[in-house]
C-alpha cells in the first residue's frame, strides 16, 4: 500500500491542440507554487512543412529554463523552484509559408489520490480499494499511450496523403512532358531538313 | 483555472481537438480584459462575453453561442473526427488600440473520466467504491471508443498509402508504355520523312 501512495499518478493538467499560423507566435502561462514537477510534452502533429518548432519555456523572473529550436517532439519535466507565473511558447517565426499544428500536454504535479484519505490512513487499503488504484493507475497510463499513438497515426496519415497526391501531380505531369517533348523533337528535326527557300535539294547531314 | 494565453481583443482562437464520435467535451473558460489605467487585469469586465463556435469535421456548426466572461460549455460530437473550438470576443471596439488585450483562462476535458469530489462525501463505503468503479467504468468506455476511432483511421491511412502503391505501379506501366510507343513513332515518322525527302 505505501508503494502506491509514493507513486506520482498522472497530475491534473491541460492538452490542448491548436494551428499555428506562419511567423506566429503562441504562448501560455500557468501559476505554479514552489516545489511543485510539472512535465510539458509537446509534439507537432499536421504541418505543410517541415515537422518542427522552436519552443521555450521562462520562469516567473524571465530566465529561460528550456529552450529548443526546430524540434518535432520533446519532453519537458522540471520541478519549479520559484513561485508565480511561468510561460511556454510555441514559434513558428522562422517559417514563413507552413502554417503548423502542435500539441503539447501540460502536466502539473501530483494528482490528488483517487481515493482521498489514502494518505492519511492508518490501516492498509481494502483489496477493492487497493484494485482500484491500480487500474485507475493503469488506465492513465493506457490514456496518454493512446493519444501518442494517435498523433503519430495523424503525421503518418498526413504524411501518407501528400505523398499520394505528389505522386499522381508527379505522373501526370511527366506523362504530359513526355507527349510534348517527343512530339517536339519529331518537329524540331523534320524542321531542319525542310527548306524554306523554292528550288534547292534538301541539305545533307 | 490554471492555463491562460493572451489575445487580441477580436482575435478569434481556436482549438482543435480530435476525439471519437459520441464523446462529451466540456470546456470552461474565464476571460480578463486588461485595464489601461491600472495596467492589469480587471477581474470582470461587465458586458464582456465570448462567442464560442464548435465546428464539426465536416465543416458544420456543432454550437455557436454568447457566453459571459465566464463559462461552461459542452458539446457531444456525433462525428469522429477534428472539431474546432473557437473562442471570440464580442467586444464591439472597433479600433483595438495598444495595450488593449484580453487573457483568457481554458480548460477542455474530453471524456466523462474526471472525478466530481462533490458527489464522493457519501460516508457509506460501499457507496464509494461503487462511485470510483464506475468512473473506471467510464474511463475505460472512452479508451475503448478511442481505440475504434483509431482502428477506422488507421484503415483509411492504409488504404491511402495502398492507392499511393498501386499508383505508382499503374503509372509506371503507363509510362513505360507510352515510352516505347512514342519511340516507335518517331522512328517511323522521321523513317518516312528522309525516304520522302530522298535523302535515305
Amino acid at each position: 500500500a505505501l508503494v502506491l501512495l509514493l507513486c506520482a499518478l498522472r497530475a491534473g493538467g491541460t492538452e490542448l491542440t491548436f494551428e499555428l499560423p506562419d511567423s506566429d507566435k503562441q504562448c501560455f502561462h500557468q501559476e505554479l507554487e514552489r516545489g511543485l514537477k510539472f512535465t510539458l510534452d509537446y509534439q507537432v502533429v499536421i504541418t505543410g512543412g517541415h515537422y518542427d518548432v522552436d519552443c521555450y519555456v521562462e520562469d516567473p523572473n524571465g530566465r529561460m529554463i528550456y529552450k529548443e529550436t526546430k524540434k518535432q517532439y520533446d519532453s519537458f519535466p522540471h520541478r519549479t523552484e520559484v513561485k508565480g507565473v511561468y510561460t511556454f511558447c510555441f514559434s513558428n517565426e522562422f517559417s514563413t509559408f507552413s502554417h503548423k499544428t502542435v500539441y503539447f500536454d501540460f502536466q502539473v504535479g501530483d494528482e490528488p489520490p483517487i481515493l482521498p484519505d489514502m494518505s492519511n490512513r492508518v490501516t492498509a487499503l481494502t483489496q477493492m480499494e487497493s484494485a482500484c488504484v491500480t487500474i485507475h493507475e493503469a488506465l492513465n497510463t493506457v490514456i496518454d499511450s493512446q493519444t501518442h499513438y494517435r498523433l503519430r497515426e495523424a503525421q503518418d496519415r498526413s504524411r501518407a496523403e501528400d505523398l499520394n497526391g505528389r505522386v499522381s501531380y508527379w505522373s501526370v505531369g511527366e506523362t504530359l512532358i513526355l507527349f510534348v517533348v517527343s512530339i517536339g523533337q519529331v518537329m524540331l528535326l523534320k524542321s531542319f531538313f525542310t527548306e524554306k527557300r523554292p528550288g534547292s535539294g534538301g541539305a545533307g547531314t | 483555472l490554471a492555463l491562460y494565453f493572451h489575445s487580441g481583443e477580436r482575435e478569434e482562437k481556436c482549438i482543435i481537438e480530435d476525439v471519437p464520435s459520441d464523446t462529451l467535451v466540456i470546456g470552461n473558460y474565464k476571460v480578463q480584459r486588461w485595464d489601461i489605467h491600472k495596467q492589469d487585469f480587471l477581474e470582470s469586465a461587465p458586458g464582456l462575453g465570448m462567442f464560442v463556435t464548435v465546428t464539426t469535421p465536416s465543416a458544420e456548426v456543432l454550437l455557436s453561442k454568447l457566453y459571459g466572461p465566464q463559462g461552461t460549455f459542452s458539446f457531444t460530437s456525433y462525428l469522429s473526427g477534428e472539431h474546432v473550438i473557437c473562442l471570440q470576443s464580442n467586444s464591439t471596439r472597433f479600433v483595438s488600440f495598444a495595450g488593449s488585450k484580453l487573457r483568457i483562462h481554458l480548460d477542455i476535458r474530453v471524456g466523462e473520466h474526471f472525478l466530481d469530489e462533490s458527489v464522493v462525501q457519501a460516508k457509506d463505503k460501499v457507496n464509494e467504491v461503487n462511485f470510483r468503479l464506475e468512473h473506471l467504468i467510464e474511463q475505460i468506455q472512452h479508451i475503448s471508443k478511442e481505440q475504434n476511432y483509431e482502428r477506422e483511421r488507421e484503415e483509411k491511412f492504409r488504404k491511402t498509402s495502398e492507392e499511393t502503391n498501386s499508383n505508382i505501379l499503374w503509372w509506371a506501366v503507363v509510362q513505360t508504355l507510352i515510352l516505347i510507343s512514342i519511340g516507335i513513332w518517331q522512328i517511323k515518322s522521321l523513317r518516312d520523312f528522309f525516304i520522302s525527302k530522298k535523302l535515305v
